[in-house]
């Protein structure tokens, strides 16, 4: 038996460059608890052992050589199938990009990359991450590592179920409406979605561009705030990344709650499950404990956000997706005469359901005749609930919300797409908005975890993971 | 009876801008190089890959709408504009649609005696697409096109006549052209222009249904087919038929519209604010720095030129091809004497003027006309050494006596040269002495043909007439 790593990608980075063990042998821990789990959990569509293997050993003769490494070298890495890495195929969790090996990859992957953090794999996610469950992946569900019983959440249910299982040390997800920060709550690990452009999105096949946003799931605050540090920053290639500074968002994490105020979303608490409600007034008594001041606020427009957040994304959807359309690369109908009919089989062969619903109610809201009425609406709606949202800010430090209105549920439970949607009812505000918002684990409702949302200012990820990390503080 | 009809006509052109890169990514804008060596994950629209705008295609973009007289607008935006096709990567293609950044301009044309004014209602940038051949394997793609700065310019339906259209596409290309903003090359699609055509009763102010015309690739085809659409839709009407809104081809070969597809099967193209970039926001100040750097119109500058040199049209015009020869012209006009020389000499060939870049400095320029304005050196000679210096750029001075081809203008040495003519010619000087004198040119020829053009003529003749009339 192998001996054990430890659990925190900051205390492996500490381990590794103690020389207590070498970069390759948390690689091959990593890996083999891939073998011992991944027929139930099924985390991964790629695992890339040899890659992970020679990018250790790389660290290891540079750390042998006296090399001074950044902090993550060593420390392996799992990453959400939508991102695109060079020489391992990115399939997007559809039957589309199946064999879709990327000639580049993502800025965000290159920076782990020459942070010397090994790629274990790619993992399974919603196809084109449209979902909350990971079922909707075209190559099979993910189960979650509390309960394999119960789903991950989803989209980014593969990197959530990763990173819970310690499968990989952290992991990379994207965060549309929520597909971090639920599957983060339902797995119980931390799941970050930084600001909208603080990590570049180059390489991200993204659905919706002016939601997407690539996020971070790892076991502590602290690790995410680390990585945040490695991934973040302004990048040429990606015209809406901005250009601030990311630095000391780890030196503040500990700096504790002390004058910070904090908003109760009072409707969070409405639509929340009993158990979940019942965390959410525990994380209050446990952030005014530590000198926080907690206040209510209602913010009535919150339910109308969702309907709107999916008009809008869908639209999106509906145009960033029809590049796939058999001519260049993914799948091909290979018996079509002429290229309307490629294209019309290629995509209603490499599509799956979800995907195909979403495109459909995307192209339906930005024709002529319904454009006012959806996207025009939407826009509005998502303007005027993105300035009260700001304005609220304006006098809170943070918002505090439940992450998902409730904990995992049984995996082949029916659901309707209506109800499936719900999942995202406190995710999709700071996605709305482009605000930062991250899920903590904060108890449980009957031994399933829950995750408690932060939502804070633009380029203040710092204070939002200092409340993060206290709640984290109570929950060990 | 046949009615009396009015065409009535619209222009859309395209316009692709000659930045160094493409307008969403950083590869190489070219034409004519190998299928698929100039194009990236952004511009054949891999997963993941998002566009960022490049700053310079804007520049040009509001250049060319200043050149136009147009209002720029401050605040402006990308849409999408969505449609499946073969050679559109993303299918959709970068546009502009509700905020484009250049609105309200126009442009003065010459029509009949006068100058007619051409309204601009409209000028946006976009990307082009790329090209597809058809083979009998099946069809290729080539992306390099994919992502080329485009912009469209789109005039309120204010011509009637394909000679107002032809005059507009002239003015059009020259000052775009002059400009340095694109080479405006028809034949190789850096300019298309897409007809709007309608007919209506003349003295009507209604307007009739549009046959929209593509694939127009010759200011002739453009005018072809605007003949031939007009006639069609008279003979339409006159035969109590009815129009409807259509998009129709032009076949060069048979000189014929076609039609391609009616109006009203036209796709809804699912118009939204491009997600992936953020809206264009420019000062006052830039969009003031950009005006400042564009050149003074070739028009302007031919009737300057006119004035201040005494030059004809064709001179004028041969000088004003380019930016690039109207400057170097400028410029060594500043230096020399004789820039009026200097103008004949440039203009001497037009062909050459207009590729490009003047390989000789202003200097050189400068010194040859003097050179020739001195009569140091006959023009054919001038001609020469300005075919050389074109080819090599070097002090035409020393060139001169190097080569040896400053005119020979010793006395003696012509009068030397004089009777070797005569004595080679003794039938030609009998017929002057006999009172033919216009043999004397004849003689003079011979004296220049001796001397490869180096014999002063003046000179040579005096020394003729000196020995003849002995």
């Amino acid at each position: 038996m192998r001996e054990p790593i430890p659990d925190s990608a900051l205390a492996l980075s500490r381990a590794l460059s103690r020389r207590e063990l070498s970069a390759r042998e948390a690689a091959l821990a990593c890996l083999s608890r891939m073998e011992a789990r991944e027929d139930e959990l099924h985390a991964f569509l790629t695992v890339t052992r040899e890659e992970a293997l020679a990018a250790a050993d790389r660290v290891d003769s540079r750390r042998a050589a006296g090399e001074e490494l950044p902090p993550l070298a060593g420390v392996p890495m799992a990453v959400k199938d939508n991102l695109c890495t060079r020489g391992v195929r990115t399939t997007c969790g559809s039957r589309m990009l199946e064999h879709f090996v990327s000639p580049y990859d993502a800025t965000a992957v290159a920076r782990l990359r020459e942070a010397g953090c090994p790629l274990l794999g790619k993992t399974n996610l919603d196809e084109f991450a449209m979902g909350c469950d990971t079922g909707a992946s075209a190559f099979g569900p993910t189960a979650n590592p509390v309960d394999p019983a119960r789903v991950p959440g989803g989209s980014s249910g593969g990197s959530a179920a990763a990173v819970a299982a310690r499968e990989a040390l952290f992991a990379l997800g994207s965060d549309t409406g929520g597909s971090v920060r639920q599957p983060a709550a339902l797995c119980g690990v931390v799941g970050l979605r930084p600001t909208y452009g603080r990590i570049s999105r180059y390489g991200l096949t993204g659905f919706a561009p002016s939601f997407d946003q690539i996020g971070l799931l790892t076991r502590t605050v602290e690790d995410c705030a680390a990585v945040l540090e490695a991934v973040a920053g302004f990048d040429p290639r990606d015209a809406t990344s901005a250009r601030v500074f990311s630095e000391g968002v780890l030196r503040a994490v500990g700096e504790g709650v002390r004058g910070l105020t904090i908003a109760l979303v009072r409707e969070s608490e409405e639509e929340a499950s009993p158990g979940v409600r019942r965390e959410l007034l525990r994380a209050v008594r446990c952030l005014e404990s530590r000198g926080a001041r907690v206040d209510e606020l209602s913010l009535p427009f919150l339910r109308d956000m969702l309907p709107a957040y999916h008009i809008l994304a869908a639209a999106e959807a509906s145009s960033n997706l029809a590049r796939f359309d058999g001519v260049r690369y993914g799948f091909r109908a290979p018996e079509a005469v002429s290229w309307q009919e490629l294209i019309r089989e290629s995509r209603s062969r490499g599509f799956g359901p979800e995907v195909k619903r979403r495109i459909l109610l995307g192209t339906l809201a930005l024709t002529k005749e319904r454009y006012d009425a959806c996207y025009g609406r939407a826009s509005r709606i998502r303007a005027a609930t993105g300035a009260a949202l700001r304005e609220a800010l304006a006098r809170f430090d943070l918002l505090l919300l439940p992450a998902s209105p409730e904990t995992a549920w049984r995996r082949g439970e029916k659901r309707s797409p209506v109800a499936l949607y719900r999942s995202d009812l406190f995710a999709v505000p700071a996605s709305m908005a482009g605000l930062p918002a991250v899920s903590v684990p904060f108890g449980a409702e009957q031994g399933l975890p829950v995750g408690m949302q932060l939502v804070g200012r633009a380029f203040e990820e710092a204070a939002l993971l200092r409340a993060a990390r206290a709640l984290e503080e109570e929950n060990a | 009876m046949s009615t009396q009809y009015e065409m009535v006509i619209g222009l859309e052109t395209h316009i692709e801008l000659r930045t160094e890169t493409k307008a969403f990514c950083s590869c190489a804008v070219t034409f004519g190089a190998e299928p698929n060596t100039h194009c990236c994950p952004v511009c054949t629209g891999m997963p993941g890959a998002i566009p960022v705008l490049n700053e310079r295609a804007v520049e040009y973009a509001i250049k060319a709408g200043l050149l136009l007289h147009c209002r720029v607008s401050l605040w402006s935006r990308m849409d999408r504009k969505n449609y499946y096709y073969p050679d559109l990567p993303k299918a959709y293609q970068i546009s502009q649609y509700d905020h484009p950044i250049c609105t309200d301009g126009w442009l003065d044309i010459p029509s009949g005696e006068g100058m007619k004014r051409i309204r601009i209602e409209r000028l946006h940038l976009e990307e082009d697409a790329g090209k597809l051949t058809h083979t009998e394997h099946g069809t290729l793609l080539d992306c390099n096109r994919c992502g080329v700065p485009l912009i469209e310019i789109v005039t309120k339906p204010d011509f009637r006549s394909a000679d107002e259209v032809t005059a507009y596409l002239q003015e059009l290309r020259e000052r775009i052209r002059f400009a340095g903003l694109s080479d405006c090359k028809m034949n190789e699609g850096s300019l298309r222009c897409d007809v709007n055509l309608s007919l209506r009763p003349a003295g009507s102010d209604r307007l009739g249904e549009r046959a929209e015309l593509k694939n127009l690739n010759s200011f002739q085809f453009a005018a072809r087919a605007i003949a031939f659409e007009a006639g069609r839709q008279a003979a339409v009407l006159d035969a109590g038929g009815t129009l409807f809104a259509e998009t129709r081809g032009f076949d060069e070969r048979t000189g014929e519209t076609f039609s391609m597809r009616p109006k009203e099967t036209q796709e809804d193209y699912r118009f939204f604010p491009e997600p992936d970039l953020p809206p264009i926001v420019l000062t006052e100040e830039t969009v003031a720095r950009w005006e400042s750097e564009l050149p003074e119109p070739p028009a302007s500058r031919r009737a300057r030129y006119r004035e201040a040199f005494g030059l004809n049209r064709e001179t004028a015009e041969a000088l004003t091809v380019s930016r690039e020869a109207a400057d170097a012209f400028e410029e060594a006009a500043g230096l020399t004497r004789y820039p009026r020389q200097l103008a004949t000499l440039l203009a001497s060939d037009p062909a050459r003027l207009s590729q490009g870049a003047i390989p000789v400095s202003a200097a050189h320029l400068a010194a040859l006309a003097d050179l020739a304005g001195e009569k140091t050196i006959g023009s054919g000679t001038a001609r020469e050494l300005l075919s050389l210096l074109w080819r090599e750029d070097q002090d035409p001075r020393e060139a001169v006596v190097r080569l040896g081809l400053g005119k020979l203008s010793d006395p003696a040495a012509l009068r030397a040269l004089a009777r070797e003519v005569i004595a080679g010619n003794p039938r030609m000087a009998e017929e002057y002495r006999a009172g033919k004198t216009a043999v004397l040119q004849a003689l003079i020829g011979q004296m220049m043909r001796r001397t490869q053009g180096r014999a002063d003529p003046g000179l040579s003749r005096e020394a003729l007439l000196s020995l003849l009339s002995i």
